[in-house]
């Protein structure tokens, strides 16, 4: 079969590989129909990650039809089902499965003495997302191995079109615990760095849980020009503007009471030279995360209220304003979606039209095509947003 | 003896790394690199203070001398294995005893007396340099081969079900790599195969006992096993029911010569690691039913697959 494969830093490569089996009972094979390039992907094909492998097969954001299903299967699906496959994969059975936190599954990493050497303890595999986090082979590719099937596919019983769907696998989830972690009470304000599919829902879920108002910030007129028109935010570019202090006067000088990081490790800075210091910093490897965006979430933030980090990490950064986090009684809350936690809800608001998702989709190309894909997505090409890919 | 030992909190002794050796054998690679830069660079006076410039062969003699000094400071300071180099000044310090006692026998008066204070000075590095090597060797021997493990684990189960699983032995292969299989042939009797190297296996006959229901299971081998073995598993609630504390501890005869290093390898090659693995599948299979495998790791949890990872992609035949 085709599969979409990491190379080597900044080369992807579709190539062909052995199709997966049933390699354990609870395990479903699923014929993929729709895959999507995730901004984290872009970390893992910038070499940010470690323990990449050569050939590793990419992709955590996917759905399909069960073509094969292991006979340990617990929860009712079978063979032709459709579905969509939660980006951690988890076995509901641990202790923190059963309190919610899917990401966090104590069993599904078998490389978990790598991530324990890196993270201290292991948090849960992940499709396509490098050896540390289980050495998966992920979704942008014909067929998917997924394990504990009964607990990371959910049945898609309605005639929705997988572009409404699809973003249950991770965006949609992301961006909603991102807003649900700020802790919102009606009429917050609540500011959101990146306007990329995570910030444009973590904007849109603030307003569902009832922020005031949102602020979207970035530095792409047409990512904000969307977070305006679709979601209903007001926006900040912070190559035109200093954000700190416009966000005091929007504010009157509070700041917002929470604060969403939707960038994660490879952020910018208006300014060139500090963005060169951190960008030099990661290329010698004395930092390998650039945490513009955190740091300005964290200094942004009105006295005693949530930065809620939800862009990715892989290992470390410096210069963390610890002094404003600790003297300002800041909380700040993180953590992988926990998807499962959130599929079923998301999926019966989609139904019910209060949100579709389907929106941040620019553009779609066939499964071959991965590698331009990535590209037009990295380089922020033809006003790309989200890049859906069909085998 | 080069493996020490302390008791944790939990009455468990375990292993410590023996320091003192590898500082003492650091220090051996900065006197050697000393003695080599001074045979080199200062010859003549050497041969002087020696009692050996009367000899046309003596220059060469010490500048070889010299280099081999350099050749055991790189051993003792370069890699990791400071025992091998260590051993590389023993073998150096008998060339310098046969030199030196040759050179002794050709003179007299005031060179003989040099001569004998070097071969004195001699003798006394001799001693040290063996001292350390064989320290620094025993570590080693003590660290691959030493007679216990341990390892804990907190899975979602109450202590009964832990219990129950664990006390029907035949269960232990699915989780435990090394073994082969355990047969229950008795009430508190069973049969233990074990992997070992060459598609061999070692068998062995176990009996049980201690046996607390819920709390505690004690076994060992029977008299006349070729690999005499104890281990005992303890299980403890968790405060508020969040599962059970799941503590094991494994004894087996100290590696002696040959049998020994079979032993430890009937054991895995790390018994400490092999036990930490053995741990993590216990705690996937009890929970979950399953061991967890990924196209990277096929096998399921091991620390040796670490570094040895397939790409991330489906295999071409089904794994074992």
């Amino acid at each position: 079969m085709k599969a979409n494969c990491w190379m080597a830093p900044n080369r992807v490569a579709v190539e062909d590989v052995p199709e997966p089996r049933i390699l354990n009972p609870r395990d479903a094979v699923v014929r993929v129909t729709s895959s999507a390039i995730c901004g984290s992907d872009l970390h893992l094909l910038d070499g940010f990650i470690p323990t990449m492998k050569r050939g590793d097969v990419l992709g955590h954001e996917f759905m399909g039809e069960i073509v094969e299903l292991g006979q340990g299967v617990r929860d009712g699906l079978r063979v032709g089902d459709r579905v969509v496959v939660a980006f951690p994969i988890a076995c509901g059975d641990c202790i923190s499965c059963q309190r919610g936190l899917y990401s966090v599954c104590e069993n599904s990493n078998p490389n978990a003495p790598m991530a324990e050497l890196a993270m201290g303890h292991t948090p849960a595999g992940i499709f396509g997302y490098s050896h540390m986090m289980g050495g998966y082979a992920g979704g942008q590719a014909e067929y998917v191995r997924v394990p504990y099937a009964d607990v990371g596919a959910l049945k898609i019983e309605d005639d929705l079109a997988d572009e409404q769907v699809l973003f249950l696998s991770d965006v949609l989830p992301t961006g909603y615990m991102a807003a649900e972690l700020c802790d919102i009470k009606p009429g917050d304000t609540v500011a959101v760095w990146g306007a990329g599919p995570v910030g444009q829902f973590a904007a849109a879920s603030a307003y569902l849980l009832g922020a005031g108002s949102v602020i979207v910030i970035d530095r792409f007129p047409y990512r904000l020009r969307l977070a305006r028109d679709r979601v209903g935010a007001e926006t900040i570019n912070y190559e035109e503007t200093d954000v700190l202090d416009t966000l005091r006067e929007m504010t009157a000088g509070r700041g917002p009471d929470a604060c969403v990081d939707a960038v994660g490790m490879e952020s910018h800075h208006a300014s060139a030279a500090l963005h060169a210091y951190d960008r030099t910093k990661q290329a010698v490897k004395s930092e390998t995360d650039r945490p513009h965006a955190l740091r300005e979430a964290i200094l942004s933030c009105r006295n005693g209220g949530t930065v809620s980090a939800i862009g990715a990490y892989g290992g470390f950064i410096d210069k963390f304003p610890m002094g404003s986090f600790m003297n300002r009684s800041l909380t700040m809350r993180s953590g992988q979606a926990h998807v499962q936690r959130y599929m079923r809800p998301l999926l019966e608001r989609i139904r019910k039209g209060e949100i579709d998702p389907s929106f941040i989709i620019t553009h779609t190309l066939r499964l071959e095509d991965a590698p331009q894909g990535y590209d037009t997505f990295k380089n922020k090409q033809d006003d790309c947003l989200k890049v859906v890919l069909k085998p | 003896m080069g493996a020490r030992s302390v008791t944790d909190a939990l009455g468990i002794e375990r292993a410590t790394q023996d320091r003192g050796s590898a500082g003492l054998a650091r220090l051996l690679g900065w006197f050697s690199l000393g003695l080599g830069v001074t045979a080199l660079a200062a010859g003549p006076r050497a041969s002087r203070l020696a009692g050996v410039d009367d000899s046309r062969i003596a220059p060469v003699v010490l500048r070889t001398a010299g280099i081999r000094e350099l050749g055991h400071a790189a051993t003792l300071l370069v890699p990791r294995r400071p025992g091998l180099g260590a051993w590389t000044r023993v073998a150096g310090d008998v060339l310098d005893l046969a030199a030196t006692g040759q050179a002794l026998r050709h003179r007299c008066g005031e060179r003989q007396r040099r001569l004998t204070y070097v071969m004195a000075a001699l003798a006394g590095i001799t001693a040290v340099d063996l001292y350390v090597s064989v320290r620094a060797t025993r570590r080693r021997r003590g660290m691959t081969g030493t007679g216990r493990a341990y390892g804990s684990v907190t899975v979602n189960r109450t202590p009964e079900q832990a219990y129950g699983f664990w006390h029907d032995f035949e269960n232990l292969p699915r989780f435990m790599y090394h073994l082969q299989s355990v047969r229950m042939t008795g009430d508190r009797r069973s049969q233990w195969i074990a992997k070992a190297p060459a598609g061999r296996s070692v068998r062995w006959e176990a009996e049980v006992i201690e046996d607390r229901p819920n709390q505690l299971i004690r076994w060992r081998s029977v008299d006349g096993a070729r690999v005499p073995n104890s281990g005992v598993v303890r299980f403890t609630p968790v405060a508020g029911g969040k599962g059970t504390e799941v503590r094991v501890e494994l004894e087996y005869a100290p590696p002696g010569r040959v049998l020994g290093a079979l032993v430890a390898r009937a054991f895995g090659e790390h018994p400490q690691q092999q036990v930490r693995d053995d741990l993590r599948r216990f705690k996937q299979v009890i929970e979950t039913g399953e061991i967890a495998r990924s196209d990277g790791t096929p096998d399921g949890t091991s620390s040796a697959s670490q570094l040895n990872q397939r790409p991330a992609r489906p295999l071409a035949t089904q794994s074992a």
